[in-house]
């Protein structure tokens, strides 16, 4: 394929139209209706529980940091709140926007707005790119949730793990959707009718960062963005390391989320700040089954799915080499071996763009 | 307008939708709570998804890709990223058939 162009108006988005990529079916394993719908069963227990340890454990690290600041002795308590204010939010904001996390609605839509806030994305915007996202995920110029784009760019997916450049791009984007409504990119994925919310959103963000400055211009002092603002850079390392593993160094432009989607084992600690969506494969494949049902979804389909990576380590092992060798070779990715008992991989599920996927590419 | 023998009462569990195709058109038909049936396009307005695979919740049904929500009594689009509504076809119940007026 080489040269990739991810723009959302340029020739690789064209072409997946023209050649029917963003029109065909996705592969789904097949899982019997009623466990389907047990899984897809809705609750609000597992996540007001969990809301309350999230929230909870924030006030108390925040109050902590506040006390002890500015000593030193305040940083370990400043770097537990910065992951669950900075990484935390942003399986929140994931969760909550799909409406699967709570049964009831309002609880969804006040974490998705809380998280939006947290996680500085434009709650009415993203709502819809990641729409995108999963119907045509990782399709060059259609998906605009593309981490790890082609060739990687290595400096900056490191910059990213304190949240530099998504501060440095949210800023000028913040302003510009307080001023004057979406940008041209994001009118091509979000409804007209939803506009004046997307500005309306972002007023509301730019007063409370406002009101945030201010507060530490007449304190003469960093504390209060240290509490509202900041932790999205120095506790964003989190979120970036689980999201570059969903995705990175896998196939792109296919419609087997088996190719292009990575499950992983993780830690306990990992997998609350995550909200499970390590089960990565299953969620693409599935969406509508919420978090806590993931595990119990990975049970009934891991036989069709490659073995998962059994740690963050072993994952980023496979993926790190991977993403150097798309540096020089665009066309690279890892393919992962099913097992026995999986359907197998149907190649021509994945040529719908001529040049695309070469058999060469993939190892 | 023709009234079409769709499915039995037992074929569709209640809070549950099963797909109908008829006639080059692909339907879903739902049994509801109480008990009622009702009938609806079968494809997500959104992005002409398959609804038979979504879940139904009281009188709602979600999409199965996107977690849009329709009310599938009335069509009415009840949560985004699904904004334009579902049409929806008159059902009647006869014996233990569920027949669809299809338009």
């Amino acid at each position: 394929m080489g040269k990739r162009d991810y723009s959302l108006f340029g020739p690789d988005a064209k072409r997946a139209v023209d050649s029917g990529l963003t029109a065909a079916e996705w592969y789904h394993t097949e899982v019997p209706r009623k466990v389907m719908k047990d899984l897809m069963a809705r609750s609000d227990a597992p996540a007001i529980r969990d809301t309350i340890i999230l929230y909870g454990s924030m006030i108390l690290f925040a109050g902590i940091g506040i006390a002890l600041w500015p000593s030193l002795w305040s940083a370990p308590f400043w770097l537990a709140y910065g992951v669950l204010y900075g990484s935390a939010s942003d399986s929140r904001w994931h969760e909550c926007g799909h409406g699967t996390a709570f049964k009831t609605p309002w609880m969804n839509n006040v974490v998705y707005q809380i998280a939006s806030f947290m996680i500085m994305r434009n709650a009415a915007t993203w709502r819809w790119s990641h729409a995108r996202h999963h119907s045509e995920t990782y399709f060059v110029g259609r998906d605009p949730e593309i981490a790890v784009m082609r060739p990687p760019e290595v400096a900056k997916l490191i910059l990213n793990f304190f949240g530099i450049l998504d501060v440095i791009a949210f800023v000028p984007r913040l302003l510009r959707n307080a001023i004057s409504g979406p940008t041209p990119e994001e009118r091509t994925y979000v409804p007209q009718s939803e506009w004046d919310k997307v500005q309306h959103v972002a007023f509301v963000h730019v007063s409370i960062y406002a009101a945030t400055i201010a507060l530490a211009v007449w304190l003469g002092s960093i504390l209060p963005l240290m509490v509202i603002g900041l932790p999205r850079m120095y506790g964003a390392w989190h979120h970036v390391m689980t999201g570059l593993l969903q995705h990175g160094g896998l196939a792109d432009n296919v419609i087997d989320h088996r190719l292009n989607s990575r499950t992983v084992y993780m830690n306990p600690v990992s997998r609350f700040i995550y909200w499970n969506m390590n089960y990565h494969v299953e969620h693409h494949m599935f969406p509508m089954v919420p978090y806590h049902a993931l595990p119990r979804l990975h049970e009934v389909i891991k036989a069709d799915l490659p073995p998962p990576n059994r740690s963050i380590a072993e994952a980023f092992r496979e993926m790190w080499p991977a993403i150097k060798r798309q540096v020089m070779n665009e066309d690279y990715f890892v393919r992962r071996d099913l097992p026995p008992t999986a359907k197998p991989y149907r190649e021509d599920f994945h040529r719908y763009v001529p040049g695309m996927m070469p058999p060469a590419a993939a190892e | 307008m023709p009234w079409i023998d769709a499915c039995s009462t037992d074929d569709i569990d209640e809070e549950d939708l099963i797909r109908w195709d008829h006639a080059g058109q692909t339907f879903a038909i739902y049994h509801s709570p109480d008990g009622a049936f009702f009938a609806t396009a079968g494809l997500c307005t959104h992005e002409n998804v398959h609804l038979c695979d979504g879940l139904v919740m009281g009188n709602l049904i979600e999409c199965p890709k996107h977690n849009g929500q329709f009310d599938y009594r009335t069509g009415e689009a009840m949560r985004a990223p699904v904004c334009v509504n579902l049409r929806t076809f008159p059902v009647k119940v006869e014996g233990d058939r569920v027949f669809v007026e299809v338009a």
